[in-house]
């Protein structure tokens, strides 16, 4: 492996050293240190924001059922006053692929937005460090407590931290169940110990996919797991917006007291205080420029903008930025001018019609359903009374969680006449919630009334109540004799 | 159960399943220990269009997310079928998996059929509940040739009406969904006579249901029917012991006029209708008995 001789472009002179190692090794953990400011402020909004949507959603009722749920079972998802069926998958994938531009967007506008600040692993992991740091303390002490010996103050905060760290991640693997079971009344059954073993199985497997990922993998998942982490750069450009350390300002660093000017000794307005280093949750230095481990937070930001105060140096030595505007040290003006460039505007355009499409649709969904399907065992037959007859099967889907009563038009051929077949129990009438009916129709036709062949005719369905048409296009067909 | 045709392939199969893992273990220990050039910055002097490869490892779990595949990928190798003719430990199939299942579902509606079975067909009849299941199980079987409204077209009886090859008492309906029924009729052209001998008979075929006749032809054919009233009886009326239609009654279920009869005399027919005990259970039947019934019975 290590034989192989490279003809380098340009060959550094470093002397190399043969080492004999390990393609594997443990990771260090990382004491991320506490962090205030504007970034960390706008990620404790996401955080509030995205999880009392997730936690609070499945306690609302709509019309006497759960607002939001997933009914495996019956194959029926309820959103709010939507009913969604196994055949509306078309809104999933519309869904799935708004998101997807969603994030191709603001990746090309501004970076890592969302592992940054609405990401479940990043939001979760915020949630779970400041439990560990009201129980156990900042960075510091969280790493004397790593060090020192098991004792009586250790063992509490220790385990007090799992007990919280626990409970939260089963009341979040609860709530995730609780959109596919009504979580009314799987939290009684719960008390209880009622539960059913794949419940169970779900709350656990979900509960520890929260703990473990939150409270250990951290970092890891994003660094090692996560796909989209892989390929954002591809949507990156020199225009887009991203943690940057203003090198020109702050090279050379240099540790200084607060007394002398910011740049005298010929130093810059770095003070290699390392405290960027300390917040990153990911544990990279933003000072060597951008890396694949960056997540965006901007956490540095916040604290080097921190120290710059006390300092009283001005603020943004490490700032949101573009490729561009580093290197032609453009102002903010300059570079939001970049926002209007093809990327960014094809996304947008792109996802303006996607979503204006699927509003539109969802909004002109019709909420019953009927499929007419012609007997194809008997194309047409001559009855007794010399008339010509077809035969159809309507089958009829009430897809809302009201009885409704339908009334049906036959159009297409001029004295067409409508029997219902002997078997039909029922026609048109009194559908029951999500009940689908087959009605048998024979539709007749005076001989040689029109020209031997098919015939287009249309079948309309309509709801008495709010008029809503569904149309369906079938054939008659007229033998030759 | 295994579909090979020869003793080779399950072993080609094995051995490449096997050796997969196998060569996947063995790249894990190779490349935990290696001897590689490190420069101070990290990297190991490969360079690609002025990208450089760094000494990066990968992390502990990750390995042993790796090794927890591997001894998944043999648990299931030893559980389930996967390596040529071997069956697994636990003998699944997808065959027993689908019986499983219709076994567990013919369960769950076993009440609802069994409240129904109680019953006699007649009872069952005015039941809407049951005529619906009834239509269901009709729709999908046999309105591929009855058609959906049950009316049939050429070749396939009508049941709508009260007119029965074989008589339309529920019991001798069941027998006939049960068993099938197989409704021959020879060509009898050669033992009636001539080409006129066999016009003479479809005319007086015809008289019998009041159609349009030759009245000529068909006093003259009158004594050549003899010939057909041993399945048909004297008076055309038909025989339901062996199925032989009523030629009386102007219902034809392979057509209707003299060409029709003509082309029927000399071809004669081989009629089957398939027997379904063995696609549904007695209960099922049953309630189809009972819509078939139900038809010709209001």
């Amino acid at each position: 492996m290590s034989d192989i001789k490279v003809n380098a472009v340009n060959k550094t002179t470093i002397p190399e050293q043969e080492v004999v190692l390990s393609l594997y090794k443990s990771a260090d953990k990382i004491y991320a240190r506490s962090v205030s400011g504007v970034f960390d402020r706008w990620r404790w909004v996401m955080v509030w924001a995205t999880q009392l949507f997730f936690y609070g959603v499945p306690w609302l009722e709509w019309g006497g059922r759960q607002a939001m749920l997933f009914d495996l079972e019956a194959k029926r998802f309820y959103i709010f006053g939507l009913v969604f069926h196994p055949q509306d998958l078309i809104y999933l994938s519309f869904l799935l692929i708004v998101s997807a531009l969603s994030l191709f967007l603001f990746t090309a506008v501004a970076g890592r937005l969302w592992c940054g600040f609405t990401c479940p692993q990043t939001v979760y992991t915020e949630i779970f460090m400041w439990i560990e740091n009201k129980i156990e303390g900042d960075r510091i002490a969280r790493m004397r407590l790593d060090d020192s010996k098991w004792n009586l103050n250790k063992v509490t905060r220790k385990s007090l931290k799992q007990v919280a760290w626990i409970t939260f991640g089963l009341w979040t693997g609860v709530t995730f169940v609780g959109y596919f079971t009504p979580i009314r009344e799987l939290v009684p059954n719960m008390i209880e110990w009622q539960l059913g073993g794949w419940e169970t199985f779900w709350i656990c497997f979900y509960g520890f996919a929260t703990y473990g990922n939150a409270g250990y993998m951290r970092e890891q998942v994003c660094k090692y797991m996560c796909p989209y982490a892989r390929f954002q750069s591809a949507m990156f450009d020199d225009d887009t917006m991203i943690v940057t350390y203003d090198e020109a300002r702050g090279e050379p660093r240099g540790a200084r007291s607060k007394k002398v000017a910011e740049n005298a000794n010929g130093l810059g307005s770095c003070i290699d205080c390392s405290i960027c280093v300390q917040v990153c949750p990911t544990g990279i230095d933003i000072r060597n420029g951008l890396q694949y481990e960056c997540i965006g937070c901007g956490a540095c930001i916040d604290a080097c903008d921190d120290v710059m105060d006390k300092m009283g140096y001005a603020k943004g030595l490490i700032k949101y930025s573009t490729q561009n505007g580093m290197t032609n040290r453009w102002s903010r003006q300059q570079m939001l001018r970049r926002l209007m460039r093809p990327r960014v505007l094809i996304y947008t355009a792109i996802l303006v019609t996607l979503t204006v499409g699927m509003v539109v649709s969802l909004y002109f969904k019709p909420d019953f359903r009927l499929d007419v399907l012609r007997d194809r065992g008997v194309l047409a037959r001559f009855t007794d009374e010399g008339n010509i007859e077809n035969v159809y099967t309507l089958k009829l889907e009430n897809d809302t969680e009201i009885v409704r009563d339908f009334d049906l038009k036959i159009s297409g051929l001029p004295a067409l006449v409508m029997h219902l077949a002997d078997g039909n129990t029922q026609d048109f009438k009194s559908l029951q919630p999500f009940e689908k009916r087959n009605v048998v129709l024979e539709l007749q036709l005076p001989d040689g009334a029109v020209r031997t062949g098919s015939h287009k005719i249309l079948f309309e369905m309509t709801d008495q109540q709010s008029k809503e048409t569904v149309k369906e296009k079938s054939v008659f067909i007229v033998p030759s004799n | 159960m295994n579909d090979f045709v020869s003793g080779f392939w399950p072993i080609w199969i094995s051995t490449i399943t096997l050796g997969g893992i196998a060569f996947c273990v063995g790249l894990l220990i190779f490349a935990s220990r290696v001897k590689v050039t490190l420069d101070s910055d990290n990297t190991n002097g490969h360079e690609w269009d002025g990208i450089k490869e760094m000494n990066n490892p990968l992390p502990m779990w990750w390995v042993g997310l790796f090794i927890i595949t591997v001894i998944f990928g043999l648990a299931y190798l030893y559980l389930f079928p996967g390596l040529g003719t071997y069956d697994g430990k636990f003998g699944w199939s997808e065959v027993k998996q689908y019986e499983a299942e219709v076994a567990k579902n013919n369960e769950k509606i076993a009440p609802l059929y069994a409240k129904y079975a109680a019953l006699s067909v007649e009872e069952v009849a005015k039941i809407p509940e049951a005529r619906d299941i009834g239509k269901r199980i009709f729709l999908n079987n046999c309105a591929a040739c009855h058609g959906s409204d049950a009316k049939g077209s050429r070749g396939f009886p009508n049941l709508t009406d009260s007119d029965w090859l074989y008589g339309g008492a529920p019991d001798t309906i069941k027998v006939t969904i049960n068993n099938g029924r197989n409704g021959i009729m020879p060509p009898m052209a050669a033992a009636i006579g001539s080409e006129e001998d066999v016009k003479n008979v479809a005319n007086y075929v015809l008289s019998l249901s009041g159609s349009i006749h030759d009245s000529g032809r068909a006093n003259a054919g009158k004594e050549k029917f003899a010939v057909c009233a041993a399945c048909h009886g004297a008076e055309g009326k038909g025989n339901q012991l062996i199925g032989a239609p009523n030629l009386s009654d102007n219902i034809w279920l392979h057509g209707q006029g003299e060409a029709a009869i003509i082309k029927r005399v000399h071809e004669g027919k081989n009629n089957v209708m398939p027997a379904w005990k063995e696609k549904f259970s007695q209960e099922q039947i049953h309630l189809l008995t009972a819509y078939v019934w139900g038809l010709s019975n209001k």
